[in-house]
């Protein structure tokens, strides 16, 4: 049985602010993780709702200054369509393309994915991996907060209450490689079980991996980074040897969990046999 | 694409009308009707009756339904799977004076309900205060309010004290057998004497769920006469008739059953429908004002029935050509924790036991048990997919032991005409097991299908190479895999089932010149609406929208039995054409030899209506007897053959069912776009049953009793899927039509595993076959590989002579 709490529509980000200052509100992008909670089954359901909708200055992708910027408000469907990112970025268009199906990313925001701190967030690893910095503001100013800063406990942020995440920055690297992917249980409308992005710094084939970035969702309470492979990976080249090492080592990190979606065991495996796999394939053997 | 059985005499034609003027959406892509474009059969069927406003939403569907002053209901639960219920206990501090609540001791009839007539009625209305609890989600009281605000207010101040009792979850433990069968043919240790190999295997299967779109909904309005009528989502209107008279202690005119328009049964709408309705009513009687109880989808999962679980073993003895001389079966239903219909489930599990192969030398034992789940029922299928599975992946695991290929297994020991089957039927016609394999095998070359996956073994791309250590990419990413199925499928009620209910059809020629078919069954997405004023028309020999089909209302139509286990078209469409066969002669007789088609409007005006109708006889052939279980317990057999391609994910054991072809005998096919669309549904079910649906339970508990966990397949995960209708008439009813609806989820998972199998090598003895499942057995296998054996996920244990 659905509640209904009262809604407020701010037209502008000082507006938003200034209610935001007044009282708790619990703002809502595309609603397709609030709409779930608002039947009161699962969590409790909010007491007031702040509707972002017309906070224009919150949607949008723009490339400047060696970084990509993406709105808070930026549907996953804006995301796969934008030319901006399939030039500079192509791999957030691969992400966004496998959040729920096309409902969910006409509606669903990225903003709404990083507030939402999900250990099953899709984008979340990659934002991790690729070394985002997410800017939220309020009442108090802007800040920047990088990434790995961000996600600090089981479904908490960094963000203070009467904060918004703005929009997320992601430097583009030359000679970057990212790769992602997602575990579900079908091919789409599936919560991961295991999801992973991996980027590292290459000029050529035969050199040695450097700035490896590796993270991972849905193995533990939050993303998080899988600093000791990182150092494993770090400096190897991409052969059989490097992706065992990788793989036991990752094995050894992660402390997934038995749920309802899959097991402790196969989390820890297809995550130690998908890195092997885009080293191997990386390699080229 | 449509085949006829030659020299079958007795084959009416397809009904083929043209479409109704007003819509044609399919105009365009009309070819010529059963012409197959890209797999889909194009055809000038008449379009769905209810279809256009399904589509626009017009549709009135139970929560669509307005009564004004309306109350909400709502089910207080057990929260433990076994338990004594001590105390309901209401919230002094609440104002209860505008709720009602209702306990076991306001039950004015009988306070236990059996699922139907005939079986044990055991499960009580609500538990009364002292009884015990049987299931986590058992109701002990109802409540209603007239709104919904204060419905939640007053659940919160509703505490159940309870006592718990030790639950048994594994059928194995369970000593409460609910009923039992031994079916014994020919001299089973001779059987096996002669045999020249003997393999043994189990099996399992967990719970389905039907995720019909709508959830369960009734809306019980008090009437004048102190009785009440239901409006409600549900197959059976003669089923939830006699539940209300029964617990509410009405006599037949003071309980009214109308069908809304229902979003899906696939048999969850069989039988819980009735509780619903007996709990609604209960509010309304007492409120004295209408009574709302749509479930969530929550509620829905939680505590409504699904598909048995079952652990069946086999033991067999083949000659070293692959003829199966002894089948030694056992099969294990859970049934949950009341009888509901899972005799009737059993019966059928145990029928289909053997698949349709001949076998001289037989022993079926089966049994259904109590657990402390909700009571499992009715699914599409009802019993037999639980025992197809194994046969079909028992007889591959012999054929690859004796080096045989699955198809020619299958060749050898498929029913002929004149066989006899364990329980003495002797099979006399419409005998189409060899055919649909055939077609099947030749509609994808099934020999060069599986040369092609072969050589990639051989070659070293197959599944011997994709072993790897459980940490460690194997060399290919993927593998792809063929598999084969085939099915035997009675049509309609097991045993003696159809005489108990005695259905009566009927079809009036109102005083304006109207026919109306007049039936009790039910529209549910499948397509009865459309098919039996079809089956009508044709033998009136009139257009198909000249007959209207009257709404599913027990005070306007007799009781045509329930709609479920295949048996509207065959059954139900029988008595039709006799009744329409009837009416026709009637007026044609008045009519100085003019026919129905051009005399029926001007019958109408002289001669004021006109009313035919058809009881069900029992069909010629040995009659079943239900202790013995012996004799022929269906009039006739569907058949249905399926070949699935998989490709399996090495990295993650997803596996993707790519292409499926079906190939089912339907008897004779009334609607090809209809059929084809039961076969299109009804594979993608059973890709969901072979691959990724599980309902964990913890403690007698669902787990993923939500949408977001309980996960089907989506419209990207499913296969093309190609069906082909096979026509082997069935001669004891007029219009030759058998069952069609649940073959497909028969056949679908067997085929998937066996292609899964030829993919990798392993052998999965437990549906679904889960990622987590398949990667196992990956990884197991690479162990076995590495000491040199082929790998196997199950328990071969190929024998010589015993
Ligand atoms: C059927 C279905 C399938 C799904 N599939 C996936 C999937 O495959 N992968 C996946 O990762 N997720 C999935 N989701 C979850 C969801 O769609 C995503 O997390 C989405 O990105 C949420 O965005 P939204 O705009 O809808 O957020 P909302 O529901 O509007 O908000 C989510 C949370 O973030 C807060 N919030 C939103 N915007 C801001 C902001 N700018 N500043 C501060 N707080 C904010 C809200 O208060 C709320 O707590 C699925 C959801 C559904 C219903």
């Amino acid at each position: 049985m659905p509640v209904e709490p009262p809604v407020e529509t701010p037209r502008d980000l000082p507006e938003a602010f200034r209610l935001l200052a007044l009282a708790p509100r619990t703002p809502i992008a595309g609603g397709t993780d609030l709409m779930v909670r608002i039947t009161g089954e699962i969590g409790s359901p909010p007491d007031q709702v702040l509707d972002l909708s017309r906070l224009d200055e919150l949607r949008g992708i723009a490339l400047a200054g060696g970084q990509l910027t993406v709105g808070a408000l930026t549907t996953y469907a804006e995301i796969r369509r934008s030319g901006l990112v399939a030039r500079s970025l192509p791999v957030l268009a691969e992400a966004a393309a496998t959040v729920g199906a096309v409902q969910i990313q006409n509606r669903g925001t990225l903003g709404g994915n990083i507030a939402n701190a999900s250990p099953a967030g899709d984008t979340l690893p990659l934002l991790l991996a690729l070394e985002a910095v997410i800017e939220v503001g309020g009442p108090r100013g802007e800040r920047s907060i990088p990434a790995d800063q961000f996600w600090i406990a089981y479904r908490t942020t960094a963000l203070a209450p009467d904060e918004l995440v703005l929009r997320v920055r992601i430097p583009l690297v030359e000679a970057r490689q990212v790769r992602f992917r997602k575990v579900g249980t079908r091919r789409a409308q599936a919560i991961s079980k295991v999801v992973l992005a991996l980027a590292w710094e290459q000029a050529d084939r035969k050199d040695r991996w450097g700035h490896v970035r590796l993270a991972l969702g849905s193995v533990a309470d939050r993303p998080i980074r899988a600093r000791s492979t990182e150092l494993y990976l770090e400096g190897s080249r991409a052969t059989l040897e490097t992706a065992d090492g990788a793989a036991e080592t990752v094995a050894a990190e992660i402390r997934p969990i038995d749920d309802v979606r899959s097991t402790a065991d196969y989390r820890r495996q297809v995550t130690a046999r998908i890195l092997h796999r885009i080293i191997r394939d990386a390699g080229g053997w | 694409m449509t085949s006829r059985t030659p020299d079958r005499p007795g084959a009416l034609s397809t009904v083929a009308t043209p479409p109704r003027p007003a819509v044609r959406p399919a105009e365009a892509v009309i070819i010529a009707p059963g012409i197959a474009v890209r797999g889909h059969l194009i055809t000038r069927g008449p379009i769905r009756r209810e279809g256009p406003a399904k589509l626009t939403g017009d549709a009135q569907y139970a929560d669509d339904l307005v009564f004004p002053g309306a109350w909400y209901g709502a089910t207080i639960r057990s929260n433990l799977a076994r338990a004594r219920f001590l105390a309901l206990e209401l919230d002094p501090g609440f104002d209860w004076s505008n709720v009602v609540v209702i306990t076991a001791a306001d039950i004015p009839g009988e306070p236990l309900m059996g699922a139907v007539k005939g079986l044990t009625p055991d499960q009580p209305v609500l538990v009364p205060l002292g009884g015990e609890i049987q299931h986590h989600s058992e109701p002990l009281a109802l409540i209603a309010a007239p709104d919904r605000r204060t419905l939640r207010a007053a659940r919160r101040g509703v505490t159940v004290r309870t006592e718990p009792l030790p639950p048994v979850f594994d059928p194995l433990d369970s000593d409460k057998v609910f009923v039992s069968h031994d079916v014994v043919a020919g001299d089973l240790a001779a059987g096996f004497a002669a045999a020249d190999m003997v393999l043994e295997g189990e099996y399992r299967m967990g719970h389905q769920e039907q995720l019909y779109i709508e959830n369960q909904a009734m809306i019980a309005v008090p009437t004048e006469d102190g009785g009440v009528t239901v409006h409600g989502s549900l197959q059976c209107p003669y089923y939830v008739h006699p539940a209300l008279m029964r617990a509410l202690a009405i006599d037949a005119r003071q309980a009214r059953v109308v069908q809304a328009e229902t979003g899906g049964g696939f048999g969850g709408k069989e039988e819980y429908p009735s509780l619903l309705a007996v709990h609604a009513s209960l509010l309304a009687l007492k409120c004295r004002k209408p009574v709302r109880m749509i479930y969530e989808r929550h509620e829905d999962i939680a505590a409504t029935t699904k598909r048995h679980p079952a652990v069946v073993r086999h033991r067999t003895g083949v000659l070293r050509d692959g003829t199966l001389v002894a089948q030694e079966i056992e099969v294990i239903l859970d049934g949950g924790a009341y009888c509901t219909l899972s005799p009737v489930v059993l019966g059928r599990s145990t029928t289909h036991a053997g698949g349709p192969y001949r076998c001289p030398n037989v022993r079926i034992t089966s049994r259904a048990v109590r657990t402390n789940t909700p009571p499992n029922g009715a699914f599409r299928g009802f019993g037999a997919p639980q025992v197809i599975f194994p046969v079909e992946t028992h007889l591959n695991r012999i054929a690859e032991a004796l080096g045989i290929s699955p198809l020619e297994i299958r060749r050898r020991n498929v029913y002929r005409l004149g066989d006899v089957t364990p329980t003495g039927q002797v099979l006399s016609s419409s005998v189409a097991g060899l055919e649909v394999l055939e077609r099947a095998a030749e509609a994808v070359d099934f020999d060069a299908a599986r040369a092609v996956t072969q050589q990639a073994r051989l070659t070293g791309q197959g599944w011997d190479s994709v072993a790897t250590s459980p940490l460690r990419s194997p060399d290919r990413p993927s593998a792809s895999g063929i598999g084969i199925a085939l099915a035997w499928h009675g049509c309609g009620f097991t045993g003696s089932g159809e005489l108990r209910y005695n259905s009566i059809v009927t079809i009036e020629l109102d005083a304006t010149g109207q026919v109306r078919v007049l039936a009790a069954n039910t529209e549910m997405g499948q397509g009865t609406r459309t098919i039996l004023p079809m089956i009508a028309a044709q033998a009136l020999g009139i257009p198909s929208d000249e007959v209207e089909y009257a709404p599913q209302d027990t005070a306007l139509v007799p009781n045509s039995g329930p709609t479920v286990a295949s048996r509207t078209a065959t059954i139900v469409g029988g008595l039709l054409v006799n009744a329409a066969r009837q009416l026709r002669a009637e007026v044609e007789a008045r009519s100085g030899g003019r026919s129905f088609a051009k005399a029926y409007r001007e019958d109408a005006a002289r001669h004021g209506p006109s009313r035919a109708s058809a009881q069900y006889q029992p069909f010629p052939g040995q009659p079943f007897d239900e202790r013995a279980f012996t004799g022929d317990p269906y009039p006739a057999w569907g058949w249905a053959a399926c070949v699935a391609r998989v490709d399996v994910d090495l990295d993650t054991g997803e596996v993707a069912v790519r292409d499926v072809v079906a190939v089912d005998d339907a008897g004779v096919v009334v609607h090809p776009i209809l059929a084809e669309g039961q076969v299109e549904g009804g594979t993608l079910q059973a890709i969901g049953y072979a691959t990724i649906e599980e309902m964990k339970v913890q403690d007698g508990r669902y787990l993923n009793d939500r949408l977001a966990t309980y996960l089907i397949p989506t419209a990207v995960d499913a296969p093309r899927i190609t069906a082909i209708m096979v026509e082997s008439p069935f001669d004891g009813v007029p219009h030759g039509a058998k069952g069609l609806g649940e073959m497909p989820m028969d056949v679908g998972a067997p085929a998937v595993i066996a292609a899964i199998h030829d993919a990798t090598g392993i052998w999965i003895d437990r549906l679904p076959a889960t990622p987590e499942r398949v990667l196992a057995g990956l990884t197991a296998s690479a162990g076995a590989n590495e000491s040199g054996r082929p790998g196997s996920g199950g328990h071969d244990r190929p024998g010589g002579r015993p």
